[in-house]
């Protein structure tokens, strides 16, 4: 018997015997109704040997276009920025790809340290003191920051703002209702959160409001004005969803009064992937220390007077709650924020702010490019740090597959989310696109669009 | 921590808690068995002055190095005071159950239901 199996035949029947039942499939006719039950054997196709297999699911693989394949201007949350290699060469270590979950310090010292290392690390990105040892991706760290909230002021009513990731929303939608909170969105006015609509949102029923940094469209917020406006208007928890790389060159949260600052890890030393994994990051003042979903790790001495490292806080999770556990991070996560903390620490502060500002000239010089041609102007003229978007004279799917068929993916059809921006094309750069894959897009994108206005003349006009 | 004890004076209920009754006002605290229980108890979570508590229903949480547990309210009433001093040293809850460690004050709503806790010897006779 294989040892990948965990029950032989015998092994089974001597189960079987023990609960009084003849066989695996009496057990269903006895548990499950008939009525939904399928009553016949799944419809699927006959085993395939182990060769078989493996073309057929490198056919498969070859169907997918990845950011090595075209030169790729894609972002709208996850972004294509440069691994390097001593990013793998540590995560790979089967000290950290195979973990248990560290409750016991005098086994863990490794892994705690960098949960340690990178709750510093998104602290002094963050400007905010407290940061547990991450979430799962940036749309749950939104809904966990909300949560976060409900707990602290047993408040109902989440204001978000329409310019916060379309994921992150549906995340809060499908979670909010669950603990007894309703969603009000508000909306964007010349590509950012609206400010008389924000406002007007936040009242004293007010729990959380929520805004992101810099939102979908690319667009910086006044951060520091949306908080002194919540302030004035109810004082929810002000919960702020960033990308960390532009917190290089931006007011850090903490610094514009943001309480909660979360937001996707992915960019930082994680890779596309296809979607995941990845991590987010959650990080607060002192208020919300008790509140927050996950893990912290503490620094303290061991009896020798030693430096080592513990599990401090978890007062959310499920082995110190019980049955009123309200959040449940898996270890396999802390690898994923591996990634983070040693890509932080392989940019260095000067680094980060260096990438931050290569970005700033890299978008400033596409934006600008793109809107000198025919057909294609800005969407808002806001400040963008890394990604803005465009408002394309031609039809966006048709204009990206011309310009796929160049080998240049021009960036994300923004009506796929923003159904009041069908002609939206959302473009976001990283250090990996040069000037000259900048130039290329131009001319690709110029080209494609004015194709397709021609192509979109009527007959015998 | 403090060595076991159980003042004479107090009322108690079965799930370790404590009462002294003033008037129609009670102060609440946990037993130095429930606080020997939870270990070194690290936060407090309190409720709002305000809010009112049934008896036998949890009213707050405390917080150790072992787990988060419920606190349970031995009588029913409105929350007139809490221990604010516990925030900045939920330690008192060890050192000190029955005096510093106190957790709150509480108008009852039925001062009879008292009838219903434990006297000092029926209390200590059940942690035997």
């Amino acid at each position: 018997m294989s040892t990948y199996t965990a029950v032989t035949p015998d092994d089974l029947q001597a189960m079987l015997s023990e609960i009084g039942v003849g066989s695996l499939e009496e057990i269903f006719e006895r548990q499950v109704p008939a009525g939904v039950r399928l009553g016949r054997a799944l419809d699927l196709p006959a085993g395939m040997v182990e060769q078989d297999v493996f073309a057929h699911l490198r056919a498969l693989a070859d169907a997918n276009t990845s950011v090595e394949d075209e030169v790729s201007f894609l972002g709208a949350g996850m972004y294509d920025h440069y691994v390097p290699a001593v990013i793998d060469m540590l995560m790979e270590r089967s000290e950290f790809l195979t973990p248990y979950t560290p409750y016991q310090p005098e086994v863990s010292q490794g892994g705690l340290q960098v949960m340690f290392e990178y709750q510093t690390a998104i602290s002094e990105l963050t400007a905010l003191p407290v940061s547990n040892a991450s979430v799962y991706e940036g749309p749950s760290a939104v809904a966990a920051a909300a949560y976060l909230a409900k707990l602290a002021n047993g408040r109902r009513r989440v204001v978000v703002s329409r310019g916060v990731h379309p994921h992150a929303r549906q995340t809060l939608a499908t979670l909010a209702p669950g603990y007894g909170q309703e969603i009000v969105e508000v909306g964007l006015r010349d590509g950012v959160t609206d400010p008389d609509a924000w406002a007007a949102a936040i009242d004293a029923d007010t729990s959380a409001a929520i805004f992101a940094q810099p939102n979908f469209l690319g667009a910086v917020e006044d951060g520091a004005a949306l908080v002194a406006a919540a302030r004035e208007n109810g004082d929810p928890v002000v919960i702020g969803s960033y990308d960390p790389i532009p917190l290089g060159i931006l007011t850090p949260p903490g610094e514009c009064g943001v309480d909660v600052a979360v937001g996707e890890g992915q960019s930082l030393g994680n890779r596309l992937d296809f979607g995941g994994p990845s991590f987010g990051f959650f990080a607060a003042t002192h208020d919300y220390l008790r509140r927050m979903p996950g893990r912290i790790a503490g620094e303290t001495l061991d009896v020798d007077g030693r430096r080592g490292f513990v599990l401090t806080l978890q007062t959310r999770e499920q082995h110190i709650r019980r049955e009123k556990a309200t959040s449940n991070i898996c270890t396999a996560q802390a690898l994923n924020a591996l990634g983070g903390v040693v890509y932080l620490a392989w940019l260095g502060r000067r680094g980060l702010v260096e990438l931050g500002e290569l970005l700033l000239q890299r978008t400033h010089y596409a934006r600008q490019a793109l809107c000198a041609l025919d057909g294609v102007r800005a969407l808002h003229e806001q400040p963008v740090v890394r990604e803005f978007a465009l408002i394309l004279d031609a039809d966006v799917p048709r204009v990206i597959t011309r310009c796929q068929e160049q080998g240049v993916n021009p960036g994300y059809a923004l009506g796929r989310d923003y159904p009041e921006h069908p002609d939206g094309l959302l473009v976001a750069l990283t250090e990996r696109r040069s000037r000259a894959d900048i130039d290329r897009l131009v001319e690709v994108l110029g080209a494609a669009v004015a194709a397709e206005r021609q192509a979109a003349v009527p007959v015998g006009s | 921590m403090a060595d076991a004890s159980y003042p004479e004076e107090l009322l108690y209920h079965p799930e370790h808690d404590w009462v002294r009754i003033d008037g129609d006002v009670a102060t609440f605290g946990i037993t130095w068995y429930a606080q020997d229980a939870l270990g070194e108890v690290v936060f407090f979570d309190p409720p709002d002055v305000g809010t009112t508590v049934t008896k036998d229903g949890s009213y707050a949480e405390v917080e150790s190095v072992k787990a988060v547990s419920d606190v349970i309210a031995p009588l029913s009433g409105e929350i007139v005071e809490v221990n604010v001093a516990l925030a900045d040293k939920p330690e008192a809850i060890n050192e000190d159950p029955y005096g510093a460690g106190w957790m709150v004050k509480v108008r009852l709503s039925d001062v009879s239901e008292k009838d219903a806790l434990l006297a000092h010897g029926a209390y200590t006779a059940t942690l035997t």
